[in-house]
């Protein structure tokens, strides 16, 4: 019964669906106010029916209702009730159902808090959202409708898999989906901006605080996910350049690109089209990431081979979306005239600079992503694109982008001052070329110490430049030092977010640096009693237990003595599971985190002597990647909370929005 | 100069900057392509002389059963199509899912007529990374076993 | 012109994936490894029976018939996607073998009496030679061997009823002719 009403509740969204897309859009075009109230409305309604549909479908679960097809294929009566509950997206079906909720929800807010958008604009966005709304319902209803009945019902679930209850799992997809389909609200405003061929301050205002959340969430699940591969996999590695991984990564570029167009826009009023169109590329590539990564285009086609049906829908789907999209765009974008003029050495040139550097990034890694389809569909031999190619081609491509940072954000709108500009950045750049200098003293003779020299200076000008940048706006030192305090409160919060996000950079390109070029690893045979000597630490194998029962699995777990110069520091237990059903091993490192880098214990089974083979490593700064990530996020989430998005936008008209004088 | 002409020059510069970021990108992605792609072979192509002599490539198959013999830290296995099979060598530690019937992936060179040394070995779905070309066979044993 | 580089670059991916998805519907999975097994004979084989006191099943009864070798586990969740669908494929003239794959005899049984036996025989590889030497990587699988004893096709991974109707069984039906 209450899947019949969850199916019900996804017919109902549906209609209501098509409804918001038409009638608030003829609204518009006739400015007929009681078709344009119909938008808000229906937004809320459609949430409401998606919830319903949503906790229909999580009900299913929690009770295991096994004459549930999808609930007898993912879940199991003795499943912990945590698992039941994330179980709901934790396949094709409800993970589409999570979108669709979360996509309705975004629009949602737009009704319920984005009264101050210009009618017009905000109409139009929300009967676009609808759209893409829309075409979602038609393809979980026609392909992968999660209520389907299974007659006669099993007796209990075949979701029984203990390797895939794990938390990180279960939080990962919301997180990156919130990210992902956030960007569905830049893209509608885009859309909705070419319908009405204006794009002003006002617009590029109103789409900067979706953006953000989406951003945020976005880099919120990279990093998560990132860390997750680090702290489970037993390997050390933080990423792997997979297509899945990259899957994300590409929107995250688009949109870390587009949040920066954006800013252009609405303080310069150029470099319109180009945001617009970045608009609609980053949503793309969003729904590349969930789709041909779900249903595995990208990296298998072994689920498209079970059911095509549900390709060939979601390529028409993407096909009628994007396609439509840039066709649009195509026609109205001459219509974006770009007003200002654009000095090269300003602060929008440096973030065009930026943005040309970016999109080059992201070439590299959608072609890196794609080459093995391009070569093996052209019979050009199978073919992989590993993390070589990425290093090879990415890293470089952002150098430029890094060593422009501070530079850029010192420099003023309209007309910037390079001279002076480097002038203020000269303690920052004799602070990078101090410690460039430390790090080859003391890495000298080492592989790549001149690389490992280099990633370090870099870190440390953006550090010091993005603070050089900070002090300035506060007259640091210019003025009383109270007097700087208060102008440091005073700042906008985008300017802290800014600052906040760029020192993340600088945090990411520490850790990667300390752990490509700097980590230590040893792999020997060890006997109980025996010593490694890594990094100034001494680790002893005391002891190892094995065949512990656990639920569902046995696992051996090894005793580690740590000490540094006689002085006992920890004791680290790595494990090694071994599951029965299914039959798998898996590893669990133990690891030691502190700033300074990461001691990484794990045990990987024993030789026929007597002996285990172990793995320690020594991680230099990796922890900085994921702190460096969540400084992104936060950088992120204080710019959403910014007075003006609160406050409202400038009023709509052509020219830019007047500065600020404190940016 | 005339604000034209200045327009102009501004515009030069732009497309200046967009056309090295291209040209940079370009660069770097035709020299990691020439150095950085791995081809995938099956012992049977290895033995017929497909793969390079000298350049990494990959080579997937099935471990054949009752070939690993472990040395210490070394081990010695055979990769198989099921109709050639190549001996490996690597050093190091196996995956977890490294077994014998199973799908694998070795990564290394061909150092000696008949003697592939693996630098690496990819098992299943292991360590999250899926060689493409293997995936359809590896998500199978994720769902499987 | 210019405006609409960026449709045409679309255009051009989608055609991309369009055009490997009717690769795919046609059976040619472009990222497959390439079996080696069809249009070869099926290795020899003998196994013996799931159910003590029933009689084997080997290579030698492979001729005058076309059989669909399929193999699966009780251990196997994919199994269980596929099994409601392998009755369809009764009545086609062809042979159902079941094999179970790496199993223990008890456990194979359960299963089968819990989910129902569609197979017209249902023997045992327990160690899975058999499986190495028809090229298994995993369960299901299953093969189509025609009335002289060679493999024509290979289905990796679960029948869905789609595979079964368009491509599995005309294939049977043109086989047994």
């Amino acid at each position: 019964m209450v899947a019949e009403t969850g199916h019900f509740a996804l017919i109902l969204a549906l209609l209501v669906a098509l409804v918001q897309a038409t009638v608030p859009l003829i609204g518009a075009q006739r400015r007929d106010a009681a078709l344009m109230a119909v938008a808000g409305p229906a937004a809320i309604v459609q949430f409401l029916l998606a919830a319903a549909a949503f906790f229909a479908l999580m009900y299913c679960y929690v009770t295991s209702d096994f004459s549930v097809l999808n609930v007898a294929q993912n879940s199991y009566s003795n499943k912990p009730l945590f698992y039941k509950i994330t179980g709901v997206w934790g396949d094709h079906e409800g993970s589409m159902l999570l979108w669709e909720l979360i996509l309705t929800g975004y629009a949602a807010a737009v009704a319920l808090f984005g009264g101050k958008l210009p009618q017009g604009l905000r109409t139009r966005a929300l009967a676009v959202q609808s759209m893409v709304s829309f075409s979602f319902l038609l393809f979980i209803l026609l392909t992968s409708n999660p209520f389907l009945r299974l007659v006669p019902a099993p007796l209990n679930g075949q979701g029984l898999n203990p390797l895939l209850e794990d938390p990180g799992l279960a939080f990962h997809p919301p997180i990156l989906y919130l990210g992902y389909v956030g960007f569905s609200m830049a893209f509608s405003f885009a859309i909705a901006a070419l319908i009405e061929g204006k794009v002003d301050a006002a617009w590029a205002h109103w789409i900067r605080p979706w953006s953000l959340a989406a951003w945020c969430f976005l880099t919120l699940g990279i990093t998560g996910g990132s860390w997750w591969a680090y702290y489970t996999l037993g390997w050390g590695g933080w990423w792997y350049w997979d297509p899945t991984e990259n899957a994300s990564f590409m929107p995250w570029l688009a949109g870390t690109a587009l949040l920066h167009a954006a800013t252009v826009v609405e303080k310069r009023g150029t470099m319109k089209a180009w945001t617009v169109l970045l608009a609609i590329i980053t949503f793309s590539l969003s729904l590349l990431g969930t789709f041909l990564v779900r249903s595995g285009v990208l990296t298998s086609v072994h689920s498209f081979a079970t059911d095509p049906q549900r390709g060939v829908y979601i390529l028409t789907l993407l096909g009628v979306v994007i396609g439509g999209s840039l066709a649009l765009f195509g026609l109205r974008a001459p219509s974006l005239k770009s007003g200002a003029l654009f000095a090269p050495v300003s602060r929008e040139g440096g973030l065009l600079f930026g943005n040309v550097f970016l999109s080059a990034a992201l070439g590299t890694v959608l072609l890196g992503t794609l080459y093995p389809l391009f070569a093996d569909a052209l019979n050009l031999g199978k073919v992989s694109v590993g993390p070589p190619f990425f290093n090879a081609t990415f890293v470089p491509i952002m150098i430029p982008v890094c060593i422009a940072m501070p530079v850029g954000a010192l420099l003023a709108w309209k007309r910037g001052n390079l001279q002076l500009a480097l002038k203020r950045l000269l303690p920052a750049f004799l602070v990078a070329a101090a410690l460039a200098v430390c790090v080859a003293l003391l890495m000298a003779g080492q592989g790549r110490f001149i690389t490992a020299a280099a990633a370090v200076a870099l870190a440390a000008w953006i550090l010091v430049g993005m603070l050089t940048g900070l002090a300035q706006q506060i007259h640091f030192r210019e003025v009383p030092f109270k007097t700087s305090l208060q102008r440091l409160l005073k700042l906008p919060r985008t300017f802290h977010g800014m600052t906040v996000a760029h020192i993340g950079m600088a945090c990411v390109i520490l850790g990667i640096t300390g752990s490509t070029l700097g980590r230590v690893q040893n792999i020997q045979i060890m006997h109980i009693g025996d010593t490694v000597h890594i990094s100034g630490f001494d680790v002893t194998l005391k002891k190892v237990r094995d065949d512990i029962k656990g639920p569902g699995y046995t696992f051996s777990r090894g005793t580690f003595d740590v000490s540094s110069h006689g002085k006992p520091v920890t004791v680290m237990y790595p494990e090694k599971k071994h599951f029965t059903v299914p039959p798998e091993d898996t590893t669990h490192a133990a690891i030691r985190t502190t700033l300074l880098g990461d001691l990484y214990v794990v045990l990987a089974g024993h030789d026929a002597k007597g002996g285990y083979i172990t793995r320690i490593y020594y991680d230099p700064f990796v922890v900085w990647i994921f702190l460096g990530g969540g400084l992104f996020a936060a950088g992120g989430l204080l710019s959403i909370t910014d007075r003006r998005h609160r406050v409202g936008a400038p009023q709509r008209n052509n020219e830019a929005a007047p500065e600020r004088k404190t940016s | 100069m005339s604000l034209l002409t200045r327009k102009h020059k501004r515009r030069g510069a732009f497309l200046a900057v967009i056309l090295i970021a291209l040209a940079a990108a370009t660069f770097l992605m035709l020299r990691a392509f020439n150095e950085n792609l791995l081809f995938y072979f099956l012992p049977t192509q290895v033995k017929e002389g497909q793969a390079p002599k000298n350049h990494d490539f990959r080579m997937g198959g099935l471990v054949l059963k009752g070939s690993i013999k472990k040395d210490g830290l070394t081990v010695h296995f055979e990769v198989t199509d099921l109709h050639n099979s190549i001996p490996v060598v690597y050093k190091g530690i196996l995956p977890d899912l490294f077994h014998e019937n199973r799908g694998v992936i070795v990564e290394g060179r061909m150092t000696g007529p008949d003697l592939f040394t693996a630098d690496q070995v990819l098992a299943k779905h292991d360590a999250k990374y899926q060689p493409p070309e293997m995936t359809p066979a590896m998500k199978k044993y994720m769902q499987t076993h | 012109m210019k405006r609409f580089i960026p449709l045409f670059v679309f255009l051009a991916l989608a055609g991309f994936f369009y055009w490997r998805i009717v690769l795919i519907d046609k059976g040619d999975m472009p990222n497959d490894i390439p079996s080696v097994m069809i249009d070869k004979p099926a290795p020899a084989f003998n196994l013996p029976n799931l159910y003590e006191g029933k009689p084997a099943f080997a290579s030698s009864g492979l001729k005058g018939h076309v059989t669909l070798l399929n193999f699966f586990a009780s251990w196997c969740v994919d199994c269980r996607i596929e099994h409601p669908f392998l009755s369809q494929l009764k009545g086609h003239g062809a042979v159902l073998a079941g094999v179970d794959y790496e199993d223990k005899n008890a456990d194979g049984q359960a299963w089968l009496e819990k989910h129902g036996n569609p197979y017209d025989t249902v023997v045992t590889d327990k160690d899975g030679r058999t499986a190495i030497n028809f090229g298994l990587y995993g369960v299901p699988e299953t093969y189509i061997i025609d009335k002289q004893g060679i493999i024509r096709y290979k289905q990796t991974g679960p029948m869905t009823p789609d595979v079964i109707a368009k491509t599995i069984l005309p294939l049977v039906e043109r086989l047994a002719k």
